[in-house]
């Protein structure tokens, strides 16, 4: 029975196996969507991939605050008389069958018109008629099909955020006009004193004229605005020499056509902005189906059930909870603020805020902060603060979430164009002045070809294509990066520092040890069976290692919530749970324990270790030579000693820290000159990899939420860390050398201008020659880096 | 000669006429998602084969 898989949802079904239409399933839920999906033609969702389902999730309720319009106004894109459109984000979706059976959502509900999924985004936007359906029943259908939307604050407040397609239609404007102006100044490259040219000549130049406006009023604004920024704040970056070619250029062709001097640069100005265009577009990776920009306002829901004075429960928009008010959390909601438990059993689960994912009970009375979910059952709770009053919403006060890292931080690029620049503009006015004093009429023309033939095409295309070929490549690794930025940062880093819980530890297994007497057999098929009937974490994991035994019935069973049970079999009884539960003195109560008495005697307690992540000695000791390390945990010292044995003896190792001291303690060694690392997971780290140079979010799943950070970093892929590091190390040597060859070009080019002989051809041909050349380059030795790192990986698992 | 006006003519329409098509598709999002149309275009036979049945249920939350 051990491998009956769910039809649906493919999880094994072991406890129960629901048979139906000779087919299998693990729980009611899929059994009620395969129904509903074989009762409307739909079956075909199981074709395309084997059990592509998911759970359904108990939602009593969960949606009633969707009837309010305030509420649905805030969601919805499109509203006229008769439909509604709204795009709601659905993590599930993963398969071909999710995107059809999205698509044929109005086969289930006749009221829906049109759904249309973007698989990359994971989101679907479904068209509906307003006056039968609404959008409440449109997200309870999706959630009864196992497609639960994911709906949060953030939807709340974001609005409606714009598409930016502008680097499109500029690239498009640019390509065009290159391609046209090419075309238009062939004749005059080669038929260069023939009579049809001398008569249509003007023609041809005033229509690449009329080309080249666009490209430098619309697809070239960009760099100049951003030079324009460089220069008032005493920057001379890369757009500045860009600029003044892309000016110059222009300027000078346009002279030269209405004097008649010459045909102009044209096809040099419009290629020159098309491919610079096409190494910013190139360099923009972006994981649509990833946020790096999250703060607790995508975790948080919108709304939550309000308890009235007169007793009955309203749904409330969040920001409009008040202190002293009393909410109603169901099971598997989350608690949006700092509050006091008054009725019910809570089981609070702080993964959101901690990585830790260990549920913590809590009985009347106790405080509660913000971001816990709860786990079992419905609970009462008074409201302590409002929202962004809250213990864990407080730290986005904080300045350092409204500064922007990448604009702060000079490139490499910029760092090297400052030199450049004036270099560039010093050999031009020597020339000029050497010509001024040989041959006067040629001094202008040899200032300007020398600021066009040194616009740094290459050197500003040699970043953009390789970073941008390596952050394709880590994705492919499952490193996700925010931006280009991101890989020189990394390559400049000298401290790292890591987050235990949920970091280095994973949160899949923790390894009970036991200590004490040795349980006799009776003792252990007691033990066993007494676990059997709890549903606490610890009883669940601790229930899962020792070995099956018969099945017994219990003569006395009790649990007392969040401290332990106490059961009997015959003249045999057990204790099982905390310390003081059992009636034992335990001094050493840092790590989580399960204690153990029988028949009223002591025997000895389980203890529950960290478990860490595969590799993570080896990466410590790898980065140990050249990084200093540090742990900076939330947790107590209780790993203290296991820690020490594990990581090397330089390692530092700060317990008890709250997410203001983590923060606070990267600000302070930023302040000494380190360049900090933050390998981080929780919303308690979101401070610290926010200030850090870099936050690396570690995720166990990619679609679930992590915090706003620079790069997210695929849990399976934690040992290669060190890699990456390096790998950006060689990217920026790669750009480095790539320098070396544009300027090879550059000071080819400058021969030509100096010496007064530079002609339009000469300019087209040496521009996309040594910009394609240092494209190649890139582009090829970031692949064999990209080789090596797989290498790597693939020795690693093995 | 003046057949190069006509020619000059002829190729700048063609080339605009592309020019406003592109304009147009990035316009109505097009290239916003480039991913689903590629698996969406495999489903056009299985849209066939179910055509819907009018005497079947549709369900409807309650």
């Amino acid at each position: 029975m051990g491998k009956a898989t769910c039809f649906h949802c493919g999880d094994n079904c072991n406890n129960s196996v629901i048979q139906f239409q000779e087919k299998l399933f693990c729980c009611n839920g899929c059994k009620t969507v395969y129904e509903i999906f074989s009762e409307n033609d739909l079956t075909c969702y199981y074709d395309f991939q084997n059990s592509p389902g998911a759970i359904p999730k108990e939602i009593e309720g969960k949606y009633d605050f969707l009837k309010q319009q305030s509420i649905i106004e805030k969601l919805i894109e499109f509203t006229d008389e008769t439909i509604e459109i709204v795009t709601l984000s659905i993590p599930h979706i993963h398969c071909s069958s999710c995107i059809w059976v999205l698509e044929n959502l109005h086969k289930l509900n006749s009221d829906i018109v049109a759904s249309q999924v973007n698989f990359g985004k994971k989101t679907v936007r479904i068209t509906y008629n307003k006056n039968i359906s609404s959008l409440h029943e449109i997200v309870l259908l999706l959630s009864k099909i196992g497609y639960e939307p994911y709906i949060s604050l953030e939807n709340y407040s974001a609005g409606k955020n714009k598409l930016d397609r502008s680097i499109i239609y500029k690239l498009g404007i640019a390509g065009f006009a290159f391609g046209n102006v090419m075309f238009l100044s062939f004749p005059e490259y080669f038929q260069v004193n023939g009579f049809w040219i001398e008569q249509y000549k003007g023609l041809f130049r005033w229509l690449m004229f009329t080309f080249s406006l666009p490209v430098v009023f619309y697809a070239a604004q960009d760099y100049f605005v951003s030079a324009y920024k460089g220069l008032k704040s005493r920057l001379l970056n890369i757009d500045v020499p860009i600029s003044l070619g892309i000016f110059v250029l222009f300027v000078r062709s346009t002279v030269d056509i209405v004097f008649d001097f010459g045909t102009g640069f044209f096809d040099s100005l419009t290629g020159l902005v098309f491919f610079l265009l096409l190494g910013k577009f190139f360099q923009q990776k972006t994981y649509s189906f990833l946020s790096f920009e999250r703060d607790y306002k995508s975790y948080f829901p919108i709304a939550v059930t309000k308890i009235t004075k007169e007793g009955t429960e309203k749904p409330t928009q969040i920001y409009e909870v008040k202190k002293g008010d009393r909410l109603l959390i169901r099971n598997e909601e989350l608690i949006p603020v700092d509050s006091i438990l008054i009725n019910g059993n809570a089981s609070i689960d702080y993964s959101f805020v901690t990585g830790e994912s260990e549920r913590v009970a809590k009985t009347l009375g106790d405080k509660l902060f913000a971001g816990g979910k709860q786990t079992s059952g419905t609970i009462e709770i008074e409201v302590l603060k409002t929202v962004q009053q809250s213990y864990l919403t407080q730290l986005w006060s904080n300045d350092v979430f409204n500064k922007d890292k990448e604009n702060s931080f000079t490139t490499l690029t910029n760092a090297i164009s400052k030199k450049f620049t004036i270099t560039v503009l010093g050999i031009a006015f020597l020339a000029t002045l050497y010509w001024v004093l040989v041959d006067s009429s040629k001094a202008m023309n040899v200032f300007t070809a020398v600021l066009i033939i040194a616009c740094p095409c290459a050197i500003a295309l040699s970043a953009p294509f390789t970073f941008g070929n390596l952050l394709r490549i880590f994705g492919k690794q499952k490193f996700y990066l925010k931006n280009a930025t991101v890989i020189e940062q990394l390559s400049k880093i000298d401290t790292v520092i890591f987050d235990k819980t949920g970091t280095i530890t994973s949160n899949k297994k923790s390894n009970p040890v036991y200590e004490g007497e040795a349980l006799s057999t009776s003792e252990e098929l007691l033990l066993k069976n007494t676990l059997r009937g709890s549903n606490h974490p610890l009883s669940r994991s601790l229930y899962d290692i020792l070995d099956a035994n018969n099945i017994i019935a219990l003569n006395h069973y009790e649990e007392v919530l969040g401290k332990g049970i106490s059961a009997a079999y015959k003249n045999e009884n057990i204790v099982v749970g905390s310390a003081n539960f059992v009636g034992y003195d335990d001094l050493e109560t840092l790590n989580t324990t399960v204690h153990i008495k029988s028949n009223n005697a002591y025997k000895g307690k389980f203890t529950f270790y960290n478990s860490y992540r595969k590799g993570v000695s080896k990466l410590f000791n790898k980065l140990n030579k050249d990084y200093n390390l540090v742990i900076l945990s939330g947790d107590n010292e209780g790993e203290k000693e296991n820690l020490k044995k594990l990581l090397p003896s330089k390692t530092k190792l700060i317990f008890n820290q709250k997410p203001e001291d983590k923060l606070e303690y990267i600000k302070y060694h930023q302040s000494e000159g380190a360049h900090v690392l933050m390998v981080g997971d929780g919303l308690n780290d979101a401070g610290a990899l926010a200030q850090s140079d870099v936050g690396i979010a570690i995720s166990e799943n990619i679609n679930v939420f992590s915090p706003a950070c620079d790069a997210i970093l695929d849990a399976s892929n934690f040992n290669q860390l060190y890699n990456y590091i390096t790998a950006s190390k060689s990217a920026i040597k790669i750009i480095k050398w790539s320098f070396v060859l544009s300027f090879l070009y550059n000071s080819i080019g400058l021969y030509f201008a100096v010496t007064g002989q530079l002609m339009p051809v000469i300019a087209a041909i040496l521009m996309p020659l040594s910009s394609i050349s240092v494209v190649v380059f890139t582009t090829i030795l970031t692949n064999v880096l990209g080789r090596k790192l797989r290498r790597l990986e693939n020795h690693k698992k093995k | 000669m003046s057949v190069i006006y006509v020619l000059l003519g002829v190729s700048i329409f063609v080339a605009i006429v592309f020019f406003v098509a592109f304009i147009l598709a990035v316009k109505r999002g097009q290239y916003d998602d480039s991913y689903t149309p590629s698996v969406r275009m495999l489903f056009e036979d299985e849209l066939v084969e179910n055509t819907p049945d009018k005497s079947k249920l549709t369900i409807k939350n309650k």
